[in-house]
């Protein structure tokens, strides 16, 4: 007693942050246990199922885990995010709920839940509906060709690169459809913007994404990683290190093209504030809201680690390998991403399509030769 | 169970594909039709997996959900009066096109039926990839290369029509 009341909502507040700082903590003890708890769980099932369906058994286990991870991943980026904001802007951010305000994700989360699902009058309700799905679907399938570690991954495809390239533009097509069935003229703007965005900056991502295939031979993304495998303190062999130089020129055109892709600031004109209220999720509420942040934080953080993959070495990391080592790398690129957001300014949109057209493309094209000179030339 | 599965899929994927066809040519919203196509599309490439074709079905749904179906909902959106434009396809000439497509579709069964397939052999089908670049590279060079400089010159064409007057 004695207390006043502030103070014992501080108290009971900070009470709660311990099990969510626990959760992360043991998150990422899970995450380097990884590949031992996979291979018990592949014993278990194999030792009481027959073959196929012991095979079925895991890959929807593994299904189920990164849809987890995925779905819950965001409390912590959101958080982060608004944290990383706070700070170069010389603030302090959230702070009120629980300690250093990591609470705040759930209490927005639990708010979101609670609002009213808002569908506008003139709206096309079947596709209005449907909208928010497919870019969540185009974001979550892709994840199911990642390699976390060395046979773990959901869907070891042999032309996994290319379903990475293929299966993100059902997101575009997913914007394109929130926008119109919106029946709202800054939604159509914000998802016709988004979509010439996404379709343009696909052919720079495509380009650069093929010179590392060429340097490997294959679209399999776990023959990339083995092909970064090994040399001095595990890193030497990176594709970033590799190429005289050629793949680092790769690795930031790629970088860019991924804010661009995931509509990202200073590429964030689809959604642009001062321009378009929120672009294509202008008339969402709720949970459909909700679903668009998350299929962004998801994209982010399958371009950051599309990235890791074909040029930081993927899982085989600087001295240690692994899921957690992996984590830790995409999670790094994911904080630069934010950085540039809070420090650039949003670039025109025929800024924009220069960039991409005018600039990308050719570097895009004069890496994809140099790698296919070196290639041939035994480099 | 395991001899079921593949037959289950199949057939949900060929509903899908006729169903949402289906909605392309008779609905009578153009932007509706046009985002049936991604269904249509999808189903397609489904088929092409189902069929051991791995790069094919990739490179489906990158062609024509990626590219071909985005520029058709651009230019279906920007089109004039969207909102109001009555499709009347489907009231026009319905007994000529009836008869046309029942004519087409006795003559497939027929094809169908007197034909004699012969049953192949089922191999396991390893990746495709290699061999597609292999066979591109050399067999089919002449063609690879001539629909190349077809799309080339298309895309000059296409630059050269949106150019400024002033610029020429």
């Amino acid at each position: 007693m004695g207390l006043q009341r502030p103070a014992l909502e501080a108290k009971i507040s900070n009470l709660l942050s311990i099990p969510v700082v626990a959760g992360a903590a043991g998150a990422l003890v899970v995450f380097a246990l990884l590949p031992q708890i996979a291979e018990l769980i592949r014993e278990q099932l194999s030792a009481n199922l027959s073959p196929t369906m012991a095979k079925l058994a895991a890959t929807a286990i593994g299904v189920g885990a990164v849809v987890f991870l995925i779905t819950q991943l965001p409390i912590f980026l959101i958080w982060w995010e608004r944290k990383i904001a706070a700070h170069i802007q010389d603030r302090l951010g959230p702070m009120r709920v629980g300690w250093h305000g990591v609470l705040q994700s759930f209490a927005d989360g639990m708010k979101l839940l609670f609002k009213e699902d808002i569908i506008a009058d003139g709206a096309d309700r079947f596709l209005f509906k449907l909208a928010p799905f497919l870019v969540v679907m185009g974001v979550f399938s892709a994840f199911a060709v990642l390699p976390w570690a060395d046979g773990l991954v959901i869907s070891d495809l042999n032309i996994g690169v290319l379903y990475v390239i293929a299966i993100t533009s059902f997101g575009a097509i997913g914007i394109l459809m929130a926008g119109w069935a919106s029946n709202n003229k800054y939604a159509l703007y914000g998802g016709m913007r988004s979509a010439a965005q996404m379709v343009s900056y696909e052919i720079p991502t495509a380009i650069i994404i093929l010179s590392v295939v060429v340097q490997v031979g294959s679209l399999n993304l776990q023959d990339i990683i083995a092909a970064q495998q090994g040399g001095f303190g595990d890193f030497q062999n990176w594709f970033i290190f590799r190429a005289w130089g050629l793949n680092v020129i790769g690795f930031v055109s790629f970088f860019i093209c991924g804010l661009a892709e995931t509509n990202r600031n200073p590429f964030d004109i689809p959604e642009a504030e001062s321009e378009l209220v929120a672009g294509y999720h202008t008339e969402y509420s709720g949970m459909r809201f909700a679903l668009f942040f998350l299929a962004e934080y998801g994209a982010m953080f399958f371009v950051a680690g599309v990235a890791v993959v074909l040029f930081l070495g993927g899982w085989s990391g600087p001295v240690f390998s692994g899921p957690l080592v992996f984590f830790l790398k995409i999670l790094a690129i994911v904080f630069v991403q934010m950085w540039i957001r809070w420090t650039l300014p949003r670039l025109r949109v025929d800024q924009m399509m220069a960039l991409c057209w005018k600039y990308l493309i050719p570097i895009a094209f004069v890496v994809l030769m140099g790698a296919a000179v070196l290639q041939v030339s035994g480099g | 169970m395991e001899d079921l599965a593949p037959k289950i899929i199949f057939w949900v994927f060929a509903a899908l594909m006729l169903g949402s066809a289906l909605i392309v040519v008779a609905g009578k919203n153009l932007v509706r039709s046009a985002f049936a196509l991604l269904a249509t599309f999808f189903s397609v490439a489904a088929f092409y997996v189902m069929l051991g074709a791995d790069f094919l079905a990739g490179a489906q749904v990158l062609v024509y959900v990626g590219g071909i179906l985005t520029l058709i909902l651009f230019g279906v959106m920007l089109t004039n009066r969207i909102y109001s434009l009555e499709l009347n396809t489907p009231r026009f000439q319905v007994v000529p096109g009836a008869l046309v497509s029942a004519a087409i579709f006795m003559i497939l069964v027929t094809v169908v039926r007197v034909t004699p397939w012969k049953q192949a052999s089922i191999v396991e089908e390893g990746p495709t990839t290699a061999r597609i670049g292999q066979a591109l590279m050399n067999q089919y060079v002449l063609p690879f290369e001539v629909a190349s400089v077809l799309l080339l010159i298309a895309l000059l064409g296409a630059a050269m029509l949106v150019r400024r007057r002033t610029d020429l």
